[in-house]
């Protein structure tokens, strides 16, 4: 089953941290939700930096990010 | 991929977010050249102040005036949200709490005299107190780093119905009408316009309104933050906002070097003074609070522009903090110099005790703000 981190409504960084925290914790895959465009580019790069695959869908007005290694 | 999306892309990379710090780095010095006062192309504390002084919230005659730089900030970034979709009133995320984050950021970027912006320009315009005061900035920031790292939020926002997201633009609306219509509410009453002083140097209001537009599009576009650069640097070695800055720095002491309002030096700066000690502390507690709320004031004002309630809050914070300062005598004086003799300003008693209170604010919310569990 999948990670999931819920950071909608979340202000700068604590998409980004809570993200990290998560593919620290290593289990993959991992569903990240944003709700603004600007959480949704911030974890994507910080995902890409870390070498994971990153797949974005939208769901209505939210975005969830899945990381894969 | 459509062409909305390759621009968003482009927006969100390292040449898009260099491109925006090159175009403010170019765009401030040009503001100052038109009429903006001296390393001050672009200030949002010193901007807001000047608003808050214009509807009479403060009576400092000199520092007064309407700018329509911060109104235009906000409606370009408007603008881009709507043209992108990203438009999306929200609130909830600890209101009051950002308020007065944003009264107390405007009272420590008052005892320095400017913002993350203006410390940057100021140094681009060879005023070394910016350096302290950078240096101040980034050592709040570290402090804000510290609460991050245990677990700080303010909690998350909602989405609202529309009027929550339309309220502040409204508001920069009326602003604007004031500036245009210059009506005077009562004898000896606002709107207030500065004779003399900062307040009444600035651009003409079609360039400083076509400037602020652009600026606050490209900024919504790209995220522009002079807090996060600091802080994604110290937090987790990401360089991508930092890369903005760079340029806006680098550019912006080219332009003032071409246009010849560069001078170096400590002492005797335009609306400046070279107490260290308050331009560290004054800028610690200024980068300490930004960190707190999530973002600079250009960019509270770019996500006050998205719809962002809670970032709109901060903003009347500043236009509060900045009302309040004035009148209670916080804010720096700037260095005098007379017939040869330099007599140091800075914030007076009152003043320094604001910064002390505002940091204990700050350090007591930073270690108390955790994260609430959401229910599932």
């Amino acid at each position: 089953m999948a990670k999931v981190v819920d950071a909608r409504g979340l202000s700068c960084p604590q998409p980004v941290l809570l993200t990290r925290r998560a593919i620290e914790e290593g289990q993959f895959p991992i569903e990240v939700l944003v709700d603004t465009a600007t959480s949704r580019e911030n974890v994507r790069r910080a995902a890409e930096q870390a070498g994971l695959q990153v797949q974005v869908e939208v769901i209505g007005d939210e975005f969830k990010l899945t990381l894969r290694r | 991929m459509s062409i909305s999306e390759r621009l968003t892309r482009f927006f969100a990379s390292r040449w898009g977010i260099l491109l925006v710090g090159a175009v403010i780095g170019l765009l401030a010095p040009l503001l100052q050249k038109a009429g903006n006062p001296p390393n001050m192309g672009i200030c949002m504390a010193c901007f807001e102040r000047d608003i808050a002084g214009a509807l009479g919230l403060h009576r400092a005659a000199t520092v007064q005036y309407i700018r329509p730089e911060i109104i235009a900030f906000v409606l370009g970034a408007l603008i881009a949200a709507l043209v992108f979709r990203e438009f999306k009133p929200r609130a909830g995320s600890a209101p009051l709490v950002r308020f007065f984050l944003g009264m107390f950021a405007m009272i420590g970027a008052l005892a320095f005299l400017g913002c993350p912006w203006r410390a940057l320009l100021r140094l681009a315009g060879g005023d070394l107190n910016g350096l302290v005061g950078i240096a101040g900035l980034v050592s709040g920031i570290a402090i804000g780093i510290l609460f991050l790292k245990q677990g700080y939020s303010l909690g998350p926002s909602r989405p609202a119905p529309a009027p929550v997201g339309w309220i502040m633009p409204a508001l920069m609306l009326v602003l604007l009408l004031f500036l245009l219509l210059r009506p005077q509410f009562a004898k000896d009453g606002p709107i207030f316009f500065s004779k003399e002083g900062p307040g009444s140097q600035h651009a003409p209001i079609l360039i400083s309104l076509a400037v602020g537009l652009v600026i606050g599009f490209l900024a919504q576009r790209t995220r522009f933050c002079t807090i996060g650069a600091w802080r994604d640097l110290l937090l987790m070695r990401h360089t991508h906002l930092l890369t903005g800055v760079g340029a806006l720095f680098v550019v912006a002491l080219f332009t003032n070097l071409a246009l010849g309002q560069f001078k170096l030096g400590f002492t005797a700066q335009p609306v400046a003074h070279s107490n260290h000690l308050a331009n560290f502390l004054g800028m610690a507690l200024a980068g300490l609070a930004f960190l707190l709320a999530g973002g600079c004031p250009g960019r509270q004002l770019f996500l006050t522009g998205e719809g962002d309630s809670d970032a709109g809050l901060f903003v009347l914070g500043m236009i509060f903090g900045a009302g309040f300062a004035h009148n209670f005598a916080l804010v720096g004086v700037p260095d005098t110099l007379t017939r040869g003799a330099l007599t140091v300003g800075g914030p007076g008693p009152y003043g320094q005790a604001a910064i002390l209170i505002g940091l204990v604010f700050c350090i007591a919310l930073g270690s108390t703000m955790r994260e609430q569990q959401k229910p599932s």
